[in-house]
């Protein structure tokens, strides 16, 4: 088990859907929705968001730096 | 752990840094543009300059750099970017001053502006996104398409012969005695942002120091003018543009790089 838990909060409705982040992700995390935004763009979410580390890498590549990024360190 | 209890404030590791706007910005999907501008002001913003700080816009895609950049600005007429931040930094010997400029910007109508601003030494930043294309007017060939590169001007491909060679015109400027750092990134991964990151920074720290013109390259995609989405451009950037694009520093410290 990992030692650090993730979670990244995309804004949606600025995501365009470009897919960059979908590769840079180490443990597959992120996804395209099924759904639109209002621009009518796929935005990115966490499909499995257990496997999240927080490593920031796809909140680094994103052209549009709609990804926050936030980590825990595990205590149990 | 619930996802709910990860996302608080006091847990948050990366966000968009602030001097960023919350301007959508003007780009593609998947343009390195938006990951450029956003390292650039990550950099002032870790340096303390927000305030010290005078950006030059360029004509191109990036024209509407001072919308989404929270600094200082200046919009320059088409290639004339490196002649505006050499008046500016003249008048405030005291700021840090950079150009934001694209491949037509810079390597086209600009070159004569470029290539005196590097070999007088000023003492600025010149930041060079590099496309290959003419992005913002549809796709045309610039001086920096690749051979048998399609673009809407050379729909059957870039020929030598007729349309001459692709100019690297980043070698060219580094042979300059006035550059004191140059060097060639992307943006394209997670690994590259961070290394292109701390080409720019250097950069910035040079001029703090008054050593000279420091200039980073950054390779980019332009998907829509390539005719590819926005992970295939990337791909194609790796497998066609970096072979002739080498990433690395071109000359540090004023001495050129072996």
């Amino acid at each position: 088990m990992a030692r650090v838990q993730g979670a990244i909060v995309v804004d949606r409705e600025r995501c365009k859907g470009c897919e960059v982040c979908v590769p840079a992700c180490p443990t597959q995390v992120i996804e395209l929705a099924n759904e639109v935004n209002g621009k009518g763009y796929h935005y990115a979410y966490m499909a499995n968001p257990d496997a999240c580390t927080g490593c920031s890498n796809c909140a680094i590549v994103c052209p549009d730096g709609v990804i926050s990024v936030y980590r825990v360190k595990k205590t149990a | 752990m619930d996802i709910k209890d990860i996302i608080k404030e006091e847990n948050l590791v990366y966000s968009k840094t602030k001097l960023m706007t919350d301007n959508v910005l003007s780009y593609c999907p998947g343009c390195g543009h938006g990951t450029a501008h956003r390292i650039v002001m990550e950099i002032i913003d870790e340096m303390g300059l927000q305030s010290n700080t005078i950006g030059i816009a360029p004509v191109g895609c990036s024209v509407l750099a001072y919308d989404f950049m929270n600094i200082d600005m200046i919009q320059a007429a088409h290639g004339r970017a490196p002649a505006v931040a050499t008046g500016v930094k003249r008048t405030w010997p005291d700021k840090t001053v950079f150009t934001y400029q694209g491949d037509g910007d810079l390597a086209a109508i600009g070159t004569a502006e470029t290539i005196h601003a590097c070999n007088r030494g000023e003492n600025i930043t010149i930041i060079f996104i590099n496309n290959g294309i003419y992005g913002m007017t549809g796709g045309q060939m610039a001086p920096t398409t690749l051979e048998g590169m399609k673009t809407s001007t050379s729909p059957h491909g870039r020929d030598l012969k007729k349309m001459g060679n692709p100019l690297k015109i980043t070698e060219l400027i580094a042979q300059l005695p006035g550059t004191y750092y140059v060097s060639r990134q992307a943006v394209h991964t997670p690994a590259a942002v961070r290394k292109a990151k701390k080409a720019i920074r250097k950069a910035f720290e040079i001029q703090q120091e008054n050593k000279g013109l420091t200039f980073v390259e950054v390779v980019s995609n332009c998907n829509s003018g390539w005719k590819l989405p926005p992970v295939k451009s990337n791909q194609w950037m790796v497998e066609n543009m970096f072979p002739f694009y080498q990433l690395g520093d071109i000359k540090v410290d004023g001495e050129l790089v072996k």
